[in-house]
């Protein structure tokens, strides 16, 4: 167990085992957010009170998701990091972040774009907007102190430490900004419980959530083999590997 | 260990021999006593968020409107606000001397776990920052023409919530200290943690204009204080140490 988590610390082993692995990735997201976007958008029915512009939530609720899951990979590397040195998972985290970030502001461009139809205004200060915000904040907030170093090592270490400040921090914030106004419906998507929503509105969410998914673990994947790249450009294998491909 | 008679145990020798006398207790001690006569010699360091509190308080009625009837409806986010502001002001300055001339590499040396020596220079900023700013913010709330009966309430949550924003601020200003410009990195990383904070806080002194109750407010901040005083100081020994050796 313990060699196995320490072969794939190795950058020069993880730059191999994710150049099989990353292909079912990306085949997998492609194929799940086509047919998830063509189902969701084009053969799901009609909302009874919302008509068609419900069908946003193909692409706000999977970001969302996917918004807040990212933070918590980050922060898991993060600690992985601290605790074992382990170089693999602070280049992860470096990657995430900016993807994370990016996700979240789909998350909320595609809820203003939604509120328009339902709601009748491009922003409402209610609390899961407020708290999405506040997590962009927080994703530009390890980014920037990340690029703030101008030594690698403690740049690392810094924005681990954020990382896992913030994701301590993310339960008390959300659960304070609930308090403090609500005004959103109510979650329309749980994995646990039966969903509230038909079926056939159901079954391709559930589809695009797993293609965001998909795509994420792919693009990490993809990113951190060039961090690896980048970051061990000086080391024999690396050399070898720019030699061979010349 | 002379003097000592043969009853003592062997781990009670080890402990009195390897440490001075009450180490814990005489260190923490002994770093307060030495920030408080360092800060209270720089008088005009302990007026400047005063000063700033003031100022920003004066800013609002010229800016939005001098009515009474409605700035006594926002004033207590305004006052609560402007505090945070003010609090965030001074933590630039925290571990900044220190870190300039020296002092604060001595503190990591010394035996003493660093987490305790930093909650003493944490208990000072909170003593000559988030205490006196308590202090002055009824007076400032008459000015905003503050409801009466929220005053002490205002007093005592900014009290409380303060020494939250000092522990958690001091997480972003370890983080920063290396840094040459890290003033405005620092509002950024610790602004979006202060939130919680503010809606309580500000919660309060509503609740208190209305006629709610305000225990449960001011309850949380308390539960907001315990765990900042528990974990903050750990995550500003490790912040400290990344800064001092990257």
């Amino acid at each position: 167990m313990w060699a196995f988590i320490h072969k794939l610390g190795s950058p020069k082993w993880f730059y191999g085992i994710s150049a099989r692995l990353q292909p079912w990735f990306w085949v997998a997201a492609l194929i799940l957010i086509v047919v998830g976007s063509i189902w969701g958008l084009a053969f799901a029915p009609a909302d009874y009170q919302q008509g068609n512009s419900f069908r946003i939530i193909y692409v706000h609720v999977p970001a969302a998701f996917l918004a807040q899951s990212i933070f918590v990979s980050m922060a898991v590397s993060a600690v992985i990091f601290m605790v074992w040195k382990i170089k693999i998972a602070d280049m992860a985290a470096a990657v995430m972040a900016p993807l994370g970030a990016a996700m979240t502001f789909v998350a909320l461009f595609s809820g203003a774009v939604w509120g328009v139809p339902t709601w009748g205004t491009w922003w409402m200060w209610d609390a899961r907007l407020t708290s999405m915000l506040i997590l962009l904040f927080l994703y530009l907030g390890v980014i920037a102190l990340r690029g703030a170093f101008t030594s690698r090592d403690s740049a690392s270490r810094a924005a681990s430490v954020l990382a896992m400040v913030g994701v301590i921090n993310i339960p008390i914030i959300k659960y304070s900004v609930d308090w403090w106004y609500t005004l959103h419906q109510p979650a329309t998507f749980t994995i646990t419980s039966r969903p509230t929503m038909p079926m056939e509105m159901w079954l391709p969410l559930l589809i695009m959530v797993l293609g965001f998914y998909s795509f994420f673990i792919a693009l990490t994947l993809m990113r951190t083999r060039s961090e690896i790249l980048r970051r061990e450009a000086n080391k024999r294998w690396v050399r070898e590997l720019a030699g061979e491909a010349n | 260990m002379t003097g000592t008679d043969g009853t003592l145990t062997g781990k009670a020798m080890t402990l009195t021999s390897g440490e001075p006398h009450g180490g814990l207790t005489v260190a923490f001690w002994a770093t307060l006593k030495r920030d408080l006569v360092l800060l209270l010699r720089r008088r005009s360091e302990v007026m400047n968020p005063l000063v700033f509190f003031a100022i920003v308080i004066t800013l609002f009625p010229i800016g939005i409107s001098p009515d009474p009837q409605l700035l006594a409806a926002i004033a207590p986010g305004l006052l609560w606000v402007a505090a945070l502001l003010a609090a965030l002001l001074s933590l630039d300055s925290l571990f900044r001397a220190d870190y300039d001339d020296g002092s604060l590499e001595q503190l990591l040396l010394t035996p003493q776990p660093l987490a305790l020596l930093a909650l003493a220079k944490v208990a000072v900023h909170w003593l000559l920052t988030g205490l006196p700013l308590a202090l002055m913010a009824p007076l400032l709330g008459i000015m905003l023409a503050l409801p009466a009966g929220s005053y002490a309430v205002l007093a005592v949550s900014l009290a409380l919530g303060s020494a939250s924003l000092s522990l958690i601020g001091a997480i972003g200003a370890a983080l920063t200290v290396g840094l040459s410009r890290g003033g405005v990195l620092l509002s950024l990383l610790v602004l979006p943690l202060y939130i919680p904070v503010l809606i309580f806080g500000a919660g309060a002194v509503q609740a208190a204009i209305l006629g709610d109750g305000v225990m449960a407010h001011l309850a949380i901040l308390g539960a907001l204080l315990a765990l900042a005083l528990i974990l903050a100081p750990l995550a500003i020994a490790a912040s400290l140490r990344i800064s001092i050796n990257g």
